[in-house]
């Protein structure tokens, strides 16, 4: 019983010695930069307007996808850093689609995201190809992959742009009303609504856990991820592990924008949402893989970028200084759970160290003998 | 989960470890007499002038440096067996290094800033990965979100108010010196005119490397000799690249891991800060935010294309450098030329494929690709704009999907480390 407790404060112990030690060093850098250290934390740490809640919840949504589609990747030792080409690829594709409204209303989002998913896996299943026939890194492919995707898509962005006039931003013809996804007002004291997809991220999240941990595929690709000379011993096909799980990821990259054009922009345009493949990748490393760690994760990321929107009106500091904070704490977050599982794990050799002093003394080395 | 990726896919090599086939400097020189040589014939079937005037060589060598500096860094790192995804956010760093002491102290000590701000960058990522022994993807991304963070942060504080600055970019740095080799430029420029077969291509090849030459490009050729000579023929060379093959023995034969380790991966982060400052003090002669442009990842690219070799390295830099100045000095109409390049290639390789190795779908399919893209060199004049900014990416995708994979990383390259847990 007291073990479990020692055990339950080391596990509480890293997030909180994280957040602290990335509260100190910002300040000190802060007070190096000769900036208003007071200023900035009131800034940060007010409690957000319901408004802002809004806009923290939606980010969070968009970043848990992101964060998942990369996570899917990391257990089987994958390193998916295309899901920022990967998920603009697809909404690209399906803000085509759904921007023609050739089907009715709900139909018409299914399909969109059917599209999306299919063009995110397939554009990832370039990498994961090249890996399996051609052993190329994936880390490599699918860099370059991101800046192809970026130029295929504002080459084809042009050629089908919806070009009103005296506007410059450049978009996708705009998803019909009747295919809108309509927001929760869940958030009293403000007009502005959260997404309705909120509940597609949450059904992403679950299938992610039942996936990986409750099927014999998910078994095969934890598997792989942990030792794949064990894994190709008890006979998973590796190739077509790394294929599948290449495509998985991409299939969870392509939902990302989602949704955005359903919920926000119903377009796909010059302005969308840049970098949160990236943002996905810190995500889901601080969340640990973990569908409830990630949530966290994405919560803490979209708030702390809600609220430092405010820093230059406010404490005339840039707000740039949020990537720092960002940065220090996901270091500071796995400096802190090695610091930790060290610690605990020299806690229980003393524990059974102890037990075997006080239990059976002068027994423990004739029992393994053979009689 | 550790860095180590997977190795499916991957030639696994069983019995006797075979030593990987070194080219002989002979066959270096033929391969490049060779690589003229289509260039040459290309310019002439197709009439692009840019893929072999000496202004394009020069761009190109301007964009190869800062790539391969990231390279060189990756090389140090991982050949101590720490891998190093931070990359861009040290040549970020070293951006605004180079910037904010070359403005106040003059461009030389810019340089050495932007090599400090790197380090510093690297420092964070030993501390992270050698001291404390983290994750070394995670530490690295972390990296390139602080130094993303810091430099535009510092931007902000540091050049707000300055005459030509602002919260996003430097005043105009002063220039470093450059080389001509007097006597040999010229002529070698009026040789390039005479657009003679060969010749000329030659004369322009040689024009670009003793004309207006930066000296930081020659600070950097001489990085990635010094490099190799260091890494390979000192015992601190030998002792830094046991830490990456097998840190255990080396602990078992008395090197201090932890300290190589740190050394490289300072050493790494320096190299990094140095490609920022060369973008920021000769390529642009300001610091802008977003300078980079992923040039730290590229640069990785390029060093794991070169087979975690200086040679190699210097092969991927320059590949990438020359694809990306043809695409921006001739726009549309070089890169097409280009297209026809990789259909005779793809061809010739399908062909191969069927004739000699008897795999006929392979072949096939990559007849079938090379004929739709030389149909789309013959009925097209030039490529959209959009398409040619893809071209050095889509060239090194194809490279690297082409030539066979023999790639071996340093053994234990991304497994974190502790001393004494020799297994």
């Amino acid at each position: 019983m007291k073990a479990g407790l020692r055990r339950l404060g080391l596990a509480m112990a890293a997030p909180v010695l994280a957040v602290l030690v990335a509260f100190l060093v910002t300040s000190l850098i802060l007070l190096l930069a000769g900036d208003p250290v007071v200023a900035v934390w009131t800034q940060l740490l007010t409690v957000p307007r319901p408004r802002l809640i809004v806009a923290i919840i939606n980010g969070a949504s968009v970043f848990y996808l992101s964060a998942i589609a990369v996570a899917i990747g990391f257990r089987m030792n994958l390193f998916n850093i295309g899901v920022d080409g990967q998920y603009r690829v697809a909404a690209f594709a399906a803000a085509v689609f759904a921007g023609q409204g050739w089907l009715p209303g709900l139909l018409n989002i299914f399909v969109s995201l059917l599209i999306a998913v299919v063009v995110g896996a397939l554009w990832a299943g370039i990498a994961g190809w090249l890996k399996v026939s051609r052993g190329v890194s994936e880390v490599i492919s699918t860099i370059m992959l991101n800046a192809i995707a970026t130029g295929l898509v504002s080459f084809l962005l042009f050629k089908v742009a919806d070009s009103t006039a005296g506007s410059n931003v450049t978009s996708t013809k705009l998803v019909p009303p009747s295919s809108r996804v309509p927001g929760f007002a869940l958030i009293p004291g403000t007009p502005n609504r959260v997404y309705g997809f909120v509940l597609l991220a949450a059904l992403v999240g679950v299938a992610y856990w039942v996936i990986l941990n409750k099927t014999r595929f998910g078994y095969d690709l934890r598997a792989t991820g942990r030792s794949e000379t064990a894994a190709v011993a008890s006979g998973v096909n590796v190739k077509r592990m790394v294929l599948t799980a290449m495509l998985l990821s991409g299939a969870a990259a392509g939902l990302v924008g989602m949704p955005l054009l359903f919920g926000q922009d119903f377009s796909y345009g010059t302005t969308f949402q840049p970098g949160l493949g990236f943002a996905g990748i810190a995500i889901a490393l601080l969340g640990r893989n973990h569908p409830v760690g990630i949530a966290f994760g994405a919560l803490l990321w979209s708030y702390l970028e809600q609220q430092s929107n405010g820093l230059q009106i406010k404490a005339g500091v840039s707000t740039e200084l949020v990537f720092i904070i960002q940065g220090v704490i996901v270091l500071a977050v796995v400096i802190a759970y090695e610091v930790v599982r060290r610690a605990g794990l020299r806690m229980e050799q003393r524990n059974v160290a102890r037990q075997l002093d006080s239990d059976q003394p002068g027994y423990t080395f004739t029992q393994g003998a053979p009689v | 989960m550790s860095t180590a990726g997977l190795k499916a896919g991957a030639e696994v090599v069983t019995g006797a470890v075979r030593r990987p086939s070194r080219l002989s400097p002979r066959q270096i020189a033929l391969m490049a007499v060779v690589a003229v040589l289509l260039i040459a014939v290309l310019r002439v079937v197709t009439g692009a002038r840019d893929l072999a005037s000496s202004g394009a060589l020069a761009a190109a060598i301007g964009l190869a440096v800062p790539i391969g500096l990231a390279g060189l860094g990756g090389l140090w790192s991982e050949r101590a067996g720490v891998v190093n995804i931070g990359l861009e956010g040290m040549m970020i760093l070293g951006t605004w290094g180079a910037a904010f002491f070359g403005y106040h102290y003059g461009p030389w000590v810019g340089l050495l800033g932007a090599a400090f701000c790197g380090m510093v960058g690297g420092a964070i990522h030993a501390v992270a990965t050698v001291v404390f022994g983290v994750d070394h993807i995670v530490s690295g991304v972390a990296i390139n979100i602080i130094g993303l963070g810091a430099a535009k942060y510092l931007a902000a504080r540091t050049f707000t108010g300055t005459p030509g600055g602002g919260p996003t970019q430097s005043p105009a740095l002063a220039s470093l010196p450059t080389i001509s080799i007097p006597g040999v430029s010229p002529g070698l420029a009026t040789l390039e005119q005479k657009q003679i077969f060969f010749v000329s291509d030659l004369a322009s090849i040689l024009g670009a490397f003793v004309t207006n030459l930066s000296i930081v490009t020659v600070i950097a050729l001489a990085l990635v000799l010094l490099t190799w000579w260091v890494l390979w023929r000192t015992t601190f060379g030998l002792r830094l690249r046991s830490c990456g093959e097998s840190p255990v023995a080396a602990e078992t034969l008395g090197v201090n891991v932890y300290r190589y380790k740190f050394i490289a991966v300072l050493i790494s982060g320096a190299m990094a800060g140095l490609g920022g400052g060369y973008l920021a003090l000769v390529a642009a002669n300001i610091y802008r935010d977003g300078q980079t442009g992923g040039r730290g990842f590229i640069g990785l690219a390029a060093m794991i294309f070169g087979n975690w070799r200086p040679g190699g390295l210097v092969g991927g830099a320059a590949l990438f450098g020359y694809t990306d100045a043809v695409q921006l000095r001739g726009g549309g109409s070089t890169v097409h030329a280009l297209l026809l390049l990789l259909a005779v290639l793809v061809i010739a390789i399908g062909l191969w494929q069927l004739l000699r190795r008897h795999r006929v779908i392979q072949g096939a399919v990559a007849i079938a690709a090379g004929a739709i893209v030389a149909g789309w060199f013959f009925v097209s004049d030039t490529v959209s704009d959009e398409f040619t900014g893809m071209t050095p990416y889509v060239a090194t995708l194809l490279v690297l999907a082409l030539s066979s994979q023999r790639l071996r990383m340093p053994a234990a390259d991304g497994q974190p480390y502790r001393k004494g847990e020799a297994g």
